[in-house]
């Protein structure tokens, strides 16, 4: 039977020839990935029930990327019963805090594979979507349940595709793009559902991109969000002998389809308090703001930073504007400060916060207070997720973060682009 | 049995249930601070057996089941919305927190009305009004975790442990 890719990747972990949306399957996990947030609360509750080891402790990733470094003597402490459990259960994919966000690290540093189960303790686990894999968020008592079993329910999703023609405009990203499904379809518009990113225009969007969309099917309420494996997959994990046949087959069948043109999209902007309040940057009238951030698992990649060191260049952050930049790892850090790119931003104003989630989650680093406003590089403006209660999240692409930044109100960087010219 | 409701809007993230500043905290602290932002006071008013009735896609957001935890230590003897987070459905039905889907609920009710919950058939009813709202009994995959009061219960008494 014709299969969708979310259909194919249940049925090869759930042992079976075919499986359908609608049917609920056990399947095996390849890979569980926990955080600091979570990943002691697991390990304490595992120990808890009554259970020694873990199902595999090679397939099992730790990351401590929330609190990083750690603010606080709680998150300090925190830490340190997450390193004695990873010692004791003999983890050995352990990245500690500086290292970089998981939905980064697990990508580059090789640990995902087309065709794979990924479960995480975190919403943003679809992120390895781009690589054909099946990645979706868990809470903490089924992940305790999958370290035990090395298995879960799941039940198999209808599967939408979104068919991409066209090229993007200059300064218009595949951010652009994912803001503008948000705000088409709404923030509930794949609930429960596999996003299934394809066409020829899909076929242009480098890894970087890849990685910003998959992991922001999520905030349409999407179980996995998936491109199928091509040559930009085999490119990304340099390796030939990747395999390539995690893609749909040909007649499978979907809830929805919709085309999507790109040729014709302007910088996106998500206004507060909900992904789907989505305008174009023209149409967003003049937003003063006070902070500007560029990172995160959504877009703190080295081709993210570069596009926004490309619009700072020579340029200077408005006065009363804060800009916070944090890198997804440290060795896109590395990176950036290798080819310059640090240099820029800094020179521009920026304070570079050490590689991991920074303040998008409002844990700390860079938190807003009552009346304030942030436009960020980020994938939620929910009230409260970055500190006061009373303060506005807006979320864009990182050249649309940088020119804002500059002018202090929320700027169409093709305005800037112009400039140089 | 009538149980009283606490009513709110669309798009109740994870981040109102469960803050993310709190988010190392005890449960105790944790509990404090639920919908704070939207209904002050709800967490200190909020009685063992209220049911949340809720808009559209609540739970949006992170994967975190203290969201769900938050509210069922609290006494919340269901959630019934519109529509709900696939995380925080997977979350509820983890820890054993009842959920209604139900289309037309949030109108049906008004902040401290009475609702009589039926799980098994997917109803809610006002009794004021005389009118019930039939949404989808959840799977019974989901319903038999549920039953066992958990996924945890569900480990602890198949002893699937390595
Ligand atoms: S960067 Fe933000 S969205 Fe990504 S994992 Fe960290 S807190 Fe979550």
């Amino acid at each position: 039977m014709a299969m969708t890719l979310a259909e194919r990747i249940l049925a090869r972990a759930s042992g079976r020839d075919s499986v359908s949306a609608g049917e609920f399957v056990v399947a095996e996990i390849d890979l569980a990935l926990l955080h600091d947030i979570f990943a002691a609360r697991v390990f304490d509750t595992l120990a808890e029930v009554g259970v020694a080891g873990v199902f595999d402790p090679d397939r099992i990733a730790v990351v401590i990327d929330h609190l990083v470094p750690a603010p606080s003597p709680e998150a300090a402490e925190v830490h340190q019963r997450i390193r004695r459990h990873v010692a004791r259960l003999g983890i050995t994919a352990f990245y500690d805090a500086g290292e970089g966000i998981c939905h980064q690290l697990l990508p580059e540093q090789g640990h995902i594979r087309p065709g794979m189960l990924v479960v995480g303790t975190d919403s943003h686990t679809t992120t390895y979507g781009a690589l054909a894999a099946g990645g979706t968020g868990i809470g903490t008592s089924d992940m305790v349940y999958a370290l035990a079993t090395g298995r879960l329910w799941f039940r198999v999703p209808e599967t939408i595709r979104y068919e991409f023609t066209g090229a993007l405009q200059p300064m218009v990203t595949w951010k652009d793009v994912i803001l503008h499904l948000a705000g088409r379809f709404g923030s509930d518009g794949a609930q429960y559902r596999s996003m299934e990113f394809g066409g020829p225009g899909a076929a242009l969007a480098d890894m970087s991109s890849r990685l910003t969309v998959a992991n922001m099917a999520v905030e349409m309420g999407a179980k996995f969000g998936m491109f199928a494996a091509d040559a930009v997959t085999a490119a990304y994990l340099q390796d030939d002998d990747v395999e390539l046949g995690w893609r749909p087959d040909p007649d499978a069948s979907y809830e929805a389809v919709h085309d999507v043109d790109l040729s014709g999209l302007s910088p996106q902007v998500a206004l507060p308090h909900d992904v789907g309040n989505v305008r174009s940057v023209e149409a967003v009238g003049e937003i003063r703001i006070d902070q500007a951030f560029i990172g995160t698992c959504t877009n703190g990649r080295i081709e993210d930073l570069q596009a926004a060191a490309e619009i700072l260049r020579g340029r200077h952050i408005a006065s009363g504007v804060r800009l916070l930049v944090a890198p997804a790892s440290r060795q896109i850090l590395l990176q950036a400060i290798e080819d310059g790119t640090i240099a820029t931003l800094v020179s521009a104003g920026a304070a570079v916060l050490a590689p991991g989630c920074g303040p998008c989650f409002g844990g700390h680093g860079g938190l807003l207070a009552p009346g304030e406003r942030c436009i960020g590089t980020h994938n939620r403006n929910f009230i409260g997720r970055m500190g006061s209660a009373e303060a506005e999240i807006y979320l864009a692409s990182p050249a649309t973060v940088a020119a804002s930044a500059v002018t202090g109100t929320i700027t169409d960087p093709r305005s800037m682009a112009m400039a140089r010219d | 049995m009538v149980a009283r409701v606490w009513k709110f809007g669309d798009a109740i993230s994870t981040d109102l249930l469960s803050p993310g500043a709190f988010a190392l905290d005890s449960l105790e602290v944790r509990m404090r601070h639920v919908l704070e932002s939207v209904n002050p006071r709800f967490a200190t008013d909020v009685r063992r057996g209220d049911v949340v009735v809720a808009g559209h896609n609540f739970g949006c957001g992170s994967s975190r089941e203290t969201a769900a935890e938050n509210l069922q230590a609290l006494g919340v003897a269901c959630v019934a919305a519109e529509s709900m987070s696939r995380l925080f459905l997977r979350n509820a039905v983890a820890v054993g927190l009842p959920v209604l889907i139900c289309r037309g609920i949030h109108d049906s009710f008004a902040d401290g009305t009475g609702i009589e919950i039926d799980l098994a058939a997917g109803t809610a009813t006002n009794p004021d009004r005389g009118i019930t709202c039939r949404g989808e009994p959840l799977p019974a995959e989901m319903r038999r975790i549920l039953a066992a009061g958990g996924i945890l219960a569900v480990l602890r008494r198949s002893g699937d442990a390595t």
